[in-house]
């Protein structure tokens, strides 16, 4: 027997093999706990477990994280309809991406995932119609810095995200996967002429899209925060729907080595069954699982170097150095500072 | 972390782990009757740290994290840490708990039945439980009553009841015996001093109660009482909840079952002993 390692390759274990917990102590148990829920992963964990027994006090606490994520699921679903039905009148389609996608179409990477804010695809030139619909249906501006404002307008990949005045829910609609000024620039248009219908109005990627999406979110795009629940994610989606056609997709995005790096890790982490071709790691990958599996058993942040790394990598691939040297001049005489 | 103590308050376990060891100290001093969580493992994880790593011996600041957390929290300095402690137990509570419907409010036991009592700070809730558990009610908790949408009982979370200003001197007077905690000057919360609840409540904090009476105590008015309609006990119970809403349907359900069952009562009080007073009246005549 091995000894028990107290960060985030805990939390992968007992994802991959939920039986492998059955030889964990209390010790280890208050790490894997703590760590799943610094990952937001508690609940897909908590289903993981269904069925294995597990210490009478796991029990209650994975009961309450399942309990959880159910009403987590309930309330995605009401934004989602809330959505539709505010963009009912100007027929705008409402494409959902990630966590509400999952559990609408009921997939495995829905099952017992957080979920947050409600992220949704609009084809760009309905941006503006979408923005007038959310408005008159009781969405308001959550951040008023004009900056801010018309650096989302004029770069991301979305609106300013809006939130609703009585549910308290906030919308991030996007009309690409990645900000403008990245340079990887996926193909909107083929991600909605391809999106699917699943019944009451409401549509996903296609299969090989949602995963092009997955890895996109994970690599092309921010510092890795929460990336073992993103590559969980892509773990759940690459069992589900297979690699079939997942290359030809991913290259017509310039996802190819997004996509790949997913594979390979999500493979080596969790287990996942991929082809050949991406079962052992390459260039940077173990740079990668080192910054994924960066907590402690506290599940505190650890690492602090290879996340700064990562940090800084985040804005270098999301615009050019110009752009990020006056945009960091700019945040940082409001006084941001970085995390 | 460093430094490290486990325990368990009625139903949840905290494991507690701080950069410095003045805080455990405490924690372990006061709570020194109290079990372990269950079989070791706990609910709820709790870190009292330093922003910086020098910040552990310069102009010490602890602040408060934990599996939840809130941005932006103000840090104490390392002479209140125990109070910073007890802030980050509540606030795992107030942003985590999803077993139980968390009222704020204080909670009393007497013949496997309970007062609940609730209102905005400075209305009593504290004062008038360790008042009451000085005239033999049992403890069940100054902060936090539990309801469990399964059953609808209560339960108790008799953690350290956390006395304030005025009240403290009121209550050395009532509890000569009892063991209190170090003197905090200076608080957000101005002075603040930690009863221990006694050896009964400690030891009874697992058993359960049937809501009997709801009481929203207002302190510094003249002698009063009014019967609160359900649609109104509905409203103020919702906003004394941390987790109303995050509970969805079973919240709603536990929250609607406790406000038909159970009478509730506002009452204005001058002082402590005509509190008392109206709070036996009223049980009396349930």
């Amino acid at each position: 027997m091995g000894r028990i390692v107290s960060d985030g390759l805990l939390l992968a274990g007992a994802l991959r093999d939920p039986m492998s917990t059955t030889i964990l102590d209390s010790k280890d148990w208050n790490a894997l706990l703590a760590i799943a829920r610094a990952e937001q992963l508690i609940g897909s964990l908590a289903w993981r477990l269904h069925g294995v027994e597990v210490p009478v006090p796991v029990t209650r606490i994975l009961e309450d994280a399942r309990r959880s994520a159910e009403q987590c699921r309930v309330a995605a679903l009401w934004e989602a309809e809330m959505t539709r039905r505010a963009f009912g009148a100007a027929d705008i389609p409402v494409i959902l991406l990630k966590g509400t996608a999952f559990v609408a179409a009921g997939l495995a990477a829905g099952v017992g995932r957080s979920i947050g804010d409600l992220d949704i695809l609009v084809p760009h030139e309905r941006i503006d119609a979408a923005e007038a619909a959310l408005l008159a249906a009781g969405w308001e501006w959550v951040k008023s810095d004009a900056y801010d404002d018309v650096y989302y307008r004029r770069w991301m990949h979305e609106l300013p995200p809006l939130i609703h005045r009585e549910r308290d829910r906030m919308i991030d609609v996007h009309h690409t996967i990645l900000p403008l000024t990245a340079r990887v620039r996926p193909n909107a248009a083929a991600l909605i002429a391809d999106s699917v219908e699943f019944g009451s109005g409401l549509r996903m990627l296609s299969p090989q899209d949602v995963m092009c999406h997955a890895a996109a979110h994970l690599f092309a795009d921010g510092d890795l925060a929460g990336g073992l629940r993103n590559l969980w994610d892509m773990h759940c989606l690459l069992d589900e729907f297979g690699s079939e056609g997942l290359v030809t997709r991913a290259d017509l995005h310039g996802l190819g080595s997004a996509v790949a790096r997913a594979a390979r890790l999500s493979h080596a982490l969790y287990g996942t069954q991929v082809p050949e071709g991406w079962q052992r790691l390459r260039g940077a990958d173990p740079l990668y699982l080192r910054r994924l599996t960066a907590r402690d058993g506290w599940g505190r942040p650890t690492r602090r170097l290879t996340r700064f790394g990562f940090y800084v990598r985040s804005h270098a691939i999301r615009m050019p150095p110009t752009m990020l040297l006056r945009h960091l001049w700019t945040k940082w005489r409001k006084g941001h500072v970085p995390r | 972390m460093r430094h490290l103590t486990e325990l368990r308050i009625g139903p949840v376990g905290f494991r507690i782990g701080s950069d410095w060891q003045e805080p455990i100290e405490s924690i372990r001093d006061l709570y020194r009757d109290y079990p372990a969580p269950d079989d070791q493992i706990a609910d709820f994880n709790v870190h009292l740290f330093a922003a910086r790593p020098w910040r552990r011996f310069l102009r010490p600041a602890v602040h408060i994290g934990g599996d939840f957390v809130i941005p932006d929290a103000a840090p104490l300095p390392l002479s209140q840490g125990l109070l910073a402690a007890e802030m980050a137990m509540n606030l795992q509570m107030a942003l985590g708990q999803r077993r139980y419907l968390l009222l704020h409010a204080s909670a009393v036991e007497r013949d496997g039945k309970a007062v609940l009592m609730t209102g905005l700070s400075g209305a009593g809730k504290s004062t008038l439980a360790a008042l009451m558990m000085s005239r033999g009610w049992r403890l069940m908790g100054d902060e936090f009553a539990l309801i469990d949408p399964a059953t609808g009982r209560v339960h108790g979370f008799p953690r350290l009841v956390s006395l304030k200003n005025a009240a403290i001197d009121e209550v050395m007077r009532a509890l000569p015996k009892a063991r209190f905690g170090p003197v905090l000057k200076g608080t957000p919360k101005g002075t603040i001093r930690h009863l221990v609840p006694d050896a009964r409540s400690i030891a009874a904090m697992g058993e359960a109660a049937v809501p009997a009476l709801l009481l929203f105590p207002s302190f510094g008015f003249d002698a009063d009482e009014r019967k609160v309609l359900p649609s109104e006990v509905f409203v103020r119970l919702t906003q004394a909840s941390t987790n109303y809403v995050a509970m969805g349907e079973h919240g709603f359900t536990a929250l609607t079952d406790l406000v038909r069952s159970v009478p509730a009562q506002a009452i204005d009080y001058p002082d402590t002993t005509t509190a008392l007073a109206q709070v036996e009246r009223l049980w009396d005549a349930l």
